[in-house]
């Protein structure tokens, strides 16, 4: 399978001189097609930075970026939108993303302008909220004070979907989520991989749900991506210390009773 | 083992601007032993922070506590819509170490100054370098740096201001600690070193019993001795965290559990399902067992009657199924097989 996205040795510092910040050290990864990756490691990490850098919000200071065969590094302003076409994204907190006052068709609304003909505009819209397990017409006219937090992140899927993207991210999707509304959005994800080919990248901090997801994880530890893997290597067979601490520091569900206080 | 907490009956609720009473703590009672730490786990606005709000006297308008009784060591305090609590219950029997406690800190002061008025707080004749020994005491005791009591709060990592925040609401050594989502902003290695350290101070005797309320099931599993689990106001279950993880004795554990993700071998092929639905809405609760609109294994008395505990005060489950079925593990399949026909 073809590789979608790119990266090689892409860098990002904040500051100059004595106050540099190295948030993203350089880092090499490829995404294929229609596969989900994760992006896993503690808070300051660097993950929400690349993944910022990916979706073309920050300017990167070292390093390239291929995304679909075109050199994506440096983007005009109307390459952006034609960027943004392909590449969506889905950040972490539902409950501050929407507009109080405006119902869900008008949230929608404001998205199809990046689709020119208006009429395969509505029609996306109502074929995003079929994916994400929604009927159009139960929720179109509905405020965001009528929807739980799962509901409200579903639409923000669907709001990313309706411009058919190539490649999701997902920056902490699910994280402000409770468990049984966690799993159903993550479940979003993986049938919009398995029924749409979507390639998807997921930022998280929490293992088990990267595990429960990504066919591939890549860890980061202070600007560093320290270990890129198949899930199966990366969790079962860590190679890279920090990994191995990250994984034995996560409390199990199963076994021994108090095995993380002894 | 003598009883530490025996909070019978509490109930509590909301004013809405209509003027309507809405009850998130609705008939509540719980009870834990000395040494124990009892997780409190539910999905959010299920009450679980309103309980712990409750159990430490600090309810605020529009939070009303209504009527209950709390014995905490002893010492029995009688809830009621008045809310006059005496002064040397707080910080002193129970203290609370509430949502977001590291981002309250104030930017501009050091933590020490904070050591100061907390204790001048509680004690008018106690002098801040005395109150600042202790404190350095307690953190040397602990294992952790006294000098970070010398640091402004940006200084310190969000791990070791939540340390230090908890040392600092457990000088006054109060029986009781409550700790609402402490864990909910740190990474796991973070975590992993607060949970260590709760464990070190009830060794110590700093603290008589911990209530951990969190979402994070497996981080109950790990610290806790019982866990309660909440749904829509109500305990619908206490048992051993073992019990909890492995052989819950309420559908919606079962199916709350289901949902955990933890990276072990089977999480990466498995599917797993969520329960459908929502919780209900607490100003309209549905009749009999809250939990019936979801629930797989309804019966036609769930919906008429509100199930009864059945087990002792320490363990119990409130659901028709397993009253009639003792010997039976619930299965997931079962709890969810109605996921194709609740609306959503």
């Amino acid at each position: 399978m073809a590789a979608l996205l790119k990266a090689n040795n892409i860098q990002k510092t904040f500051g100059h001189g004595k106050n540099a910040v190295h948030a993203v050290k350089g880092a090499t990864f490829e995404l294929e097609e229609g596969t989900i990756t994760a992006v896993v490691g503690e808070s300051g990490s660097g993950k929400s930075t690349l993944a910022r850098l990916v979706l073309g919000l920050l300017p990167s200071t070292g390093g390239t970026l291929e995304f679909d065969g075109r050199d994506v590094t440096k983007l005009s302003f109307m390459e952006s939108q034609r960027y943004w076409r392909d590449v969506q994204a889905v950040f972490q907190d539902p409950f501050s993303a929407f507009n109080q006052f405006f119902t869900v068709q008008r949230l929608l609304g404001r998205s199809m302008k990046l689709i020119e003909d208006k009429k395969e505009a509505t029609e996306r819209m109502h074929e995003a909220l079929g994916h994400v397990g929604f009927e159009a017409s139960d929720v179109l006219k509905k405020h965001p004070h009528e929807l739980s937090g799962g509901q409200r992140q579903r639409i923000m899927i669907a709001r990313a979907l309706m411009m058919r993207p190539k490649l999701l991210l997902a920056d902490e999707a699910t994280s402000m989520l409770d468990a049984s509304l966690r799993v159903n959005v993550l479940n979003v994800l993986r049938d919009l991989r398995d029924n749409l080919g979507t390639t998807v990248m997921i930022i998280t901090h929490d293992i088990g749900q990267a595990c429960y997801v990504a066919e591939q994880m890549l860890v980061m530890e202070k600007g560093d991506m320290v270990e890129q893997g198949s899930s199966k290597e990366v969790v079962f067979n860590p190679q890279h210390t920090y990994t191995k601490q990250l994984l034995a520091d996560v409390p199990k569900l199963h076994g021994e009773l108090g095995e993380m206080v002894h | 083992m003598s009883r530490l907490l025996e909070a019978t009956n509490l109930n509590a609720a909301y004013l809405t601007p209509e003027g309507r009473e809405v009850k998130a703590v609705d008939d509540v009672s719980l009870y834990i032993d000395e040494g124990e730490i009892l997780g409190c786990a539910g999905e959010s606005g299920c009450g679980k922070s309103t309980l712990g709000n409750v159990l430490a006297l600090t309810a605020r308008p529009p939070l009303y506590p209504i009527s209950g009784r709390i014995t905490i060591d002893g010492q029995t305090i009688s809830l009621d819509r008045e809310n006059k609590v005496p002064r040397t219950w707080r910080g002193e029997v129970v203290s609370m170490l509430p949502q977001g406690a590291l981002n309250s800190l104030s930017p501009t002061a050091r933590i020490r100054n904070l050591v100061g008025d907390v204790m001048k707080a509680h004690d008018a004749k106690m002098g801040k370098d005395e109150a600042l020994d202790r404190a350095r005491d307690r953190m040397k005791e602990l294992g952790l740096p006294p000098r970070a009591l010398d640091a402004y709060p940006h200084e310190l990592s969000g791990g070791m201001k939540q340390r230090v925040i908890t040392v600092i609401s457990t000088l006054l050594n109060p029986k009781l600690l409550i700790a609402d989502e402490p864990t909910s902003a740190l990474d796991v290695s973070s975590q992993r070193a607060l949970v260590e350290m709760l464990r070190e101070m009830l060794n110590q005797g700093i603290m008589k019993g911990v209530i951990f309320v969190t979402h994070d099931l497996p981080l109950l599993k790990s610290i806790s001795d019982r866990i309660a689990v909440m749904y829509a106001g109500q305990i619908v279950e206490v048992a051993s965290a073992e019990t909890i993880a492995d052989n819950a004795r309420h559908p919606y554990s079962t199916a709350l559990l289901n949902a955990v993700l933890a990276p072990e071998p089977d999480t990466l092929v498995k599917r797993v399902e969520g329960i459908r639905g929502a919780p209900p809405s607490l100003a309209k609760p549905p009749s009999g067992c809250r939990f019936h609109p979801r629930c797989g294994l309804v019966m036609d008395i769930c919906s008429a009657k509100q199930p009864a505990p059945v087990g002792t005060d320490l363990e119990f489950a409130c659901c028709h199924w397993t009253a009639q079925h003792p010997d039976q593990v619930i299965r997931v399949e079962d709890v969810l097989a109605r996921n194709d026909e609740v609306e959503e």
